[in-house]
């Protein structure tokens, strides 16, 4: 369904919310992000920022607002069958990236990789193995095509598990505090991946407590708290010069320096 | 104890055993397709099979197996239902450990991660694609070893058949001690036949699991 009135930008939020019963966890949230933008949602814990994001592709529904991603809602208002086979398509043009990684632990990186291209684009075993090849030494990790997640690193199955999204050939990239998990000698090496794919342009929405790497890939950085975007702006205004109590009383705690 | 009498008395053993053996088979297998559809029920998105499922397990678990034998045998005819002896205690237990075994599958199939299945969700895979490449296959691995221990009990349970007079271990040592009034040797016998086949099964659960295992 295409609108071309209502959604301008690549991937648009409007007037989002979401509740558990009483409790508000979204509440009134417009997000704006433009092809080939990098955007990090940063905030304390509980601020609804990885609910934000999983709502996007659906894993959280919101309770009310709007969803598009490149003129088509996310999640529109179907009847259950279609609904179905509606999120499983769209769902295709957006990968994630979770903070404990959630490879298939029961098959190879090669089998991880492939599965989905496999069965949803229909691709052939040697197409499909050409892409894995392809989308590991992006990641770096061509030598590790045929073990299994058990025998990697934290920073290398996270490193799969992005090639694994990337293999979808996504329109949009979400990281869930992507780093979070990992040993603080890994994080670089994952960081340095997302920064390949800054450079190629590939649009991303990064749910994040690293500070600095926000600052350093991202266009836009959004504060959360309590359900709503408290303030939002470039890397430069935000870090060095934000306007709101709560979101510099958030950064004074959490910016090393 | 009258080792000449065991000597004698035991080929009449070892067939009874076989046709243990061959009712735990039955039973199992049985057990195992009452187990695996009751899981589903159990995981369905409609209610009214989940409720189904759920009285099942309830009501074969709340009951003595030994119950429902005799409800089957004995009173299957009041109903219209006449089964001989040896189908009666095979379809009695069979639902019986199948009910076991819905619980055993339904949770190997829970206690895999929930972002396994988000992973594969996200990737686009249906709701059946992801239960079907990367839920079952890491639940199946999970669920060997207590699915292990729902046959071993089963193999014990196939004794309640005596009763209703299948000719299988059990009900051979009865009917031996009958005739010769030594059932500490009859018992003896039976109960070290019974020892073999959990021994025998017991090893080949565990190679699976083994096999499961590598990688």
């Amino acid at each position: 369904m295409l609108d071309h009135t209502a959604a301008q930008a690549f991937v648009t939020i409007k007037n989002a919310a979401k509740s558990y019963g009483t409790l508000e966890v979204l509440k009134n949230i417009n997000l704006s992000v433009e092809r080939g933008q990098i955007v990090a949602i940063i905030g304390p814990s509980g601020s609804g920022k990885s609910t934000l994001l999983r709502a996007i592709n659906e894993l959280d529904p919101l309770t009310s607002g709007e969803v598009w991603l490149e003129g088509v809602q996310i999640n529109r208002k179907l009847p259950p069958r279609q609904y179905e086979a509606h999120v499983n398509q769209v769902r295709q043009d957006i990968g994630m990236v979770f903070q404990h990684f959630n490879l298939f632990p029961h098959l190879t990186v090669r089998g991880n990789i492939t599965l989905a291209p496999r069965m949803l684009k229909g691709l052939s075993e040697a197409q499909a193995n050409a892409l894995a090849v392809e989308q590991l030494a992006k990641v770096g990790l061509s030598d590790k095509i045929d073990e299994y997640p058990s025998r990697l690193s934290g920073g290398q199955k996270q490193r799969v598990a992005i090639a694994r999204a990337l293999a979808m050939k996504p329109k949009v990239m979400l990281f869930d505090e992507a780093t979070s998990a990992l040993d603080p000698e890994l994080v670089e090496e994952v960081n340095l991946v997302m920064k390949q794919l800054a450079e190629e342009h590939m649009t991303m929405i990064i749910v994040t407590h690293e500070m600095d790497f926000a600052a350093s890939v991202c266009d836009r950085v959004l504060f959360m708290d309590q359900g709503v975007v408290v303030e939002e702006g470039p890397p430069s205004v935000m870090f060095q010069n934000p306007t709101q109590e709560r979101t510099r009383n958030f950064l004074r705690k959490h910016l090393s320096r | 104890m009258d080792i000449d009498l065991i000597l004698r008395v035991y080929p009449f053993f070892l067939q009874a055993a076989w046709l243990t053996i061959e009712l735990s088979v039955l039973t199992a297998i049985l057990g195992l397709t009452c187990g695996a559809l009751g899981a589903a029920a159990r995981m369905s998105r409609l209610a009214i099979l989940r409720w189904i499922a759920a009285a099942y397990v309830s009501v074969f678990r709340g009951t003595p197996a030994l119950i429902q034998i005799f409800i089957l045998y004995f009173g299957g005819p009041q109903i219209g239902i006449q089964l001989d002896s040896f189908a009666a205690g095979t379809i009695a237990l069979g639902v019986n450990i199948g009910a076991y075994m819905t619980e055993t599958i339904r949770g190997a199939i829970v206690s895999v991660d929930r972002g396994q299945t988000e992973a594969a969700r996200t990737l686009g895979l249906s709701r059946w694609e992801a239960m079907r490449k990367v839920i079952l296959p890491q639940a199946a691995r999970m669920m060997i070893r207590p699915l292990g221990v729902n046959i071993n009990a089963l193999i014990k349970g196939t004794a309640l058949v005596a009763p209703i007079s299948v000719i299988e271990l059990t009900y051979t040592a009865q009917r031996f001690i009958g005739s010769t009034y030594k059932p500490f040797e009859m018992f003896l016998v039976a109960g070290l036949l019974y020892m073999v086949i959990i021994y025998v099964v017991g090893q080949g659960i565990a190679w699976l699991d083994r096999r499961a295992r590598i990688q």
